[in-house]
């Protein structure tokens, strides 16, 4: 029987994207809708005077214009996302200090950031509206502002939410094995500061809400931008009091995510106030101004990072204090933090290990997951570290990871730590050893040296860089899935995870198509909508194929037992004399004699015709919930071949290679396109991506001419290769994929780029490798050699 | 406001419709005509997301106003493919390489390909086709199989 999954089945979502006629959120138009337009603070901190509304609220065509005492009352602030706080045996053994941190729907009496929303204006169209919103005069009082999160920890800085006592919102500690002891047998130890910066997830489709409430039935209809509809559903209900059966939240076709639209945001919720206060469907589109300001950024961490290791390379032990500077409110516990706690040491079998993590808060926006969350930051300092410490031993980086790393024969390889699920951390299994000669073999890296050399020769600096991660991915808490056949024998798949560029109606179509032994094209997926099933978790954390792949799985095979009961009952066989392919059930020893899955699914309806066996219920459907017992580790090496133009500063990337174990493949071409859309994002965050605020904390890379994408011009086709180690904790054997192409390019050529350098010995522990920076780094060295000389 | 009427061919039909001057094009095609294949991405003509067809040379739709195409003619995404569905081969081939995954800077992609093709008839070189989309932003792909893609447009137009 032909299989579906592992084959480059065609996407079936590309003729409406292709064609236009896709539906995103600003796409949709309801009767006698009004337009929203948003007020943002022109200050990182002001105490709010005065609103004078009097002009705005009566030009022609405003309906009205809100404020946040127009809430007070209605609609609660945000508090945390409880989805992201930690499970208790977790909380036990780190014992986490973590603050609340209310984060209002609108400024109040003070705004902490630049772009946080103060006025929402009611419109006819958007026209007017942002003509109004020039109309609004609000009084601020500028504050002193703190942007800096080591300014921010000191004793006498100014404490931006005085109820927190300081500005230190979260803290904790992960420990393993005895630091100390490792410290004192160590050969050596280096200590060196590594920073990864802010960076924006940046989606060509910014966020957007309409919401149109039924006073008939007291239903409310949302759609959002969003990766997480469930969420965005259960805190409106909470914020706002409202049934939650009533809210039918839709993420329609979503224009990328990659974990900016996984918070729920102040406009998820107002924007649904004002329709029902208002009973007038409201639209609020976000522009890309508002998105660079408002929409979270991402990183922004420092680690002060000590590592001791003996004269082989073996490294022994790993000390690490890290600050992430969350901006002005942190609704995600610590969610990134614990992510680079846990992923630091990665694929490297460092027994003792002590870290320590401080979420801290400045005037800026706040910061979520982005793709990768909390991991390419602890991948850019444990891989600069085996290139710090293979140039201070005089090795080759190969030699130095190769020496460290975990071995197959210890998988399945107890890490003595909790992952964020609060299961112990195991690396089930994979080869890292083998991953690593293959990146290379693929590299030509020995070639690669002998060339390097004659390059250096004549004045052309290459250089080659590697980078390994791994990640837990598949996350749970769980993720449903409802599957019907209907009285026309065609397959409905609802899932409650909610795709924004990841082709869940194809990957899913094909899993459920082999379960049924059908054609994938008799299979429609459905996601994105909380009417769909009655509980869903959402997209993110690399976990739409395994969470809502494995639910698929579970949902189909459970609707199959069922119609081969029911086929055993219309055909009056046992069911172990049947078998299940090409949309019917025939007798095994006699396959003409058969029922269709539409004579099954008719058979199936309640009524005096039901063949369904007596004792189970009528339908022809079946829903699962797949519960995952921990994540399942994916892993990879990023090879990263560079060209430095030692003139200009200038970085060129030549080769991009990445080898990568994701487990069971889906859909191949569908595996590479995530691999190399990552990799592209990460390449941005090494070379060219940086949130830049400046001392008064405003944002200075607020447009797309200062926040710099890659371009076609920027990303070379990544050369891929693959293993396939099948995760135990799913019964497909699935691991996720959507984050590992962007964890390692920064750390992969900052390495490369120190490689083609190395004449200098110049350290690159900061990012992005800027023209500018990368020269000021070679001026420094170039100056300090000539007074060696 | 000062409203203006305007005339223009859209994808070969003839809209004669009252607008304020002010309105932008990328808007007028969207919200007045209710063409949302066009999307727009960043409304400062960088991301191209909104590329259409103005008089068969790409523009940024989102910076120039409705009123500056009175008399001229406008193609959107929605013009591509046949009546019957068939997509244009620019939109095959699209489909055929993965080259599209959350869809929204496809349209812009696909409008500057379409006179890209047009205008350069021979095979070009992928350095060439890299210059040729690098006003076209995607965050997802990657780009590597949009060249693919457009590689593959030119077999499929022979």
């Amino acid at each position: 029987m032909k299989q579906f999954v592992g084959q480059n089945v065609k996407r079936k979502e590309d003729y409406r994207l292709l064609t236009g006629s896709g539906r995103f959120v600003a796409d949709i138009r309801i009767e006698n809708m009004v337009e929203a337009a948003i007020l943002r603070s022109p200050y990182a901190h002001a105490r709010i005077k005065n609103i004078d509304l009097s002009e705005a609220k009566h030009y022609k065509g405003v309906l009205d214009v809100i404020v946040a005492a127009d809430l007070k009352g209605n609609v609660k602030p945000f508090t945390e996302f409880v989805e992201f706080t930690f499970p208790p045996q977790l909380e036990a053994d780190i014992k986490p200090t973590i603050k609340k941190n209310p984060e209002p729907m609108l400024a109040e009496d003070k705004v902490t950031f630049v772009g946080q929303a103060v006025a929402i204006v009611l419109a006819e169209d958007r026209y007017v509206a942002e003509d109004a919103l020039a109309l609004i005069k609000v009084d601020y009082e500028p504050l002193p502002v703190v942007t800096d999160p080591y300014e921010t920890i000191k004793e006498d800085a100014l404490v931006i939410h005085p109820e927190l006592g300081n500005n230190i919102q979260s803290h904790f500690e992960v420990k393993v094995g005895d630091i100390d002891h490792a410290f004192r047998q160590a050969n050596h130890i280096l200590k060196t500061r590594i920073k990864t910066p802010r960076v924006s997830g940046n989606p060509l489709e910014t966020r957007g809400v309409i919401a149109e409430y039924q006073e008939r039935n007291q239903q409310l209809e949302v759609w959002s931008s969003t990766q997480v509809p469930f969420m965005v559903r259960s805190y409106l209900s909470k914020l706002v009091g409202l049934v939650e059966g009533n809210i039918r939240v839709v993420a329609p076709d979503v224009g990328g995510g990659f974990g900016p639209k996984c918070a729920v945001y102040p406009e998820e919720i107002i924007i649904p106030y004002l329709a029902m206060k208002y009973k007038r469907p409201v639209k609020w589109i976000e522009d890309r101004l508002e998105h660079m300001q408002s929409t979270r950024h991402s990183r922004d961490q420092v680690h002060d990072v000590e590592v001791a290791f003996r004269n082989d390379g073996t490294i022994i032990g790993l000390k690490d204090q890290f600050l992430l500077d969350n901006g002005a409110h942190n609704s995600f516990a610590l969610c990134c933090a614990y992510n680079s706690a846990a992923h630091l040491r990665g694929m490297y079998h460092i027994p003792n290990y002590e870290i320590t993590g401080r979420i801290v808060l400045t005037n800026k926006t706040p910061n979520v997951p982005y793709r990768g969350a909390g991991r390419p930051e602890a991948v850019y300092v444990m891989d600069r570290i085996i290139y710090m410490v293979a140039d201070k031993l005089n090795l080759d980086p190969v030699e130095v990871s190769m020496r460290n790393f975990v071995r197959p024969e210890q998988m399945p390889y107890e890490t003595g730590i909790f992952y964020r699920d609060g299961a112990n951390m195991v690396l089930e299994n994979g080869d890292y050893v083998k991953s690593l000669q293959q990146a290379m073999k693929i590299a030509g890296y020995e070639e690669f040296r002998q060339h390097q050399e004659e390059a250096r020769k004549n004045n052309k600096y290459i250089g080659i860089g590697f980078s390994s991660y791994i990640e837990g991915t598949g996350i749970g808490p769980f993720e449903g899935a409802a599957v019907k056949v209907d009285t026309t024998g065609h397959i409905l798949v609802g899932v409650g995870s909610s795709p924004h560029g990841q082709s869940h109606e194809t990957t899913l179509s094909q899993i459920c198509a082999d379960v049924f032994g059908v054609n994938p094209e008799q299979v429609s997926v459905r996601a994105g909508d909380t009417s769909l099933l009655p509980y869903g978790v959402g997209t993110f954390a690399s976990r739409g194929a395994v969470t809502a792949g494995s639910a698929v799985h579970g949902a189909s095979k459970q609707l199959k037992e069922k119609f081969l009961l029911i086929a055993g009952q219309m055909l009056g066989v046992s069911i172990n004399d049947l078998e299940m392919y090409g949309g019917k059930v025939s007798l095994k020893n006699s396959p003409s004699k058969f029922v269709t899955l539409q004579e099954i699914a008719q058979a199936a309806k309640p009524g005096p015709r039901c063949k369904v066996p007596i004792g189970i219920e009528p339908g022809a459907s079946a829903t699962y919930y797949f519960v995952p017992p921990t994540v399942t580790f994916s892993s990879g090496f990023h090879v990263a071949v560079v060209e430095v133009d030692k003139e200009t500063g200038f970085v060129g990337i030549l080769r991009y290679i990445v080898v990568h174990d994701c487990g069971r493949v889906i859909n191949p071409k569908i595996v590479d396109g995530q691999i190399q859309g990552g990799v592209a994002q990460g390449i941005g965050g090494a070379l060219y991506e940086e949130i830049i605020y400046d001392k008064n904390g405003q944002l200075v890379t607020g447009t797309y001419m200062d926040y710099l994408i890659p371009t076609a011009m920027e990303v070379p086709e990544v050369e891929m290769g693959h293993q396939e180690y099948l995760s135990p904790h799913n019964p497909m054997g699935i691991k996720g994929v959507g984050e590992g192409g962007a964890i390692s390019p920064p750390a992969a050529i900052a390495n490369a780029v120190c490689d083609a350098m190395r004449p200098l010995k110049i350290e690159i522990n900061s990012l992005p490798i800027s023209p500018n920076k990368l020269r000021s780094l070679i001026e420094e060295a170039e100056s300090a050699e000539s007074v060696l000389n | 406001m000062s409203n203006y009427t305007v005339k223009i061919k859209v994808n070969g039909k003839v809209i004669d419709k009252e607008i304020e001057s002010r309105w932008l094009l990328s808007d007028f095609l969207r919200d007045k005509l209710g063409l949302t294949g066009t999307h727009v991405g960043c409304e400062h003509g960088v991301c191209g997301a909104c590329t259409v067809l103005l008089n068969g040379e790409p523009v940024r739709s989102c910076l120039m106003l409705a009123v500056q195409a009175d008399g001229l003619e406008v193609e959107t995404v929605e013009s591509l493919a046949e009546e019957d569905g068939t997509f244009h081969p620019i939109q095959q081939a699209f489909a055929n390489n993965h080259a599209l995954q959350c869809g929204f800077c496809t349209p812009g992609f696909l409008m500057s390909m379409k006179n890209f093709i047009e205008t350069h008839p021979v095979l070009p070189t992928d350095e060439e086709i890299r210059e040729a989309i690098s006003g076209n932003l995607c965050r997802c792909t990657g780009y590597s199989n949009i060249i693919k893609a457009v590689k593959e447009a030119y077999a499929l137009k022979c």
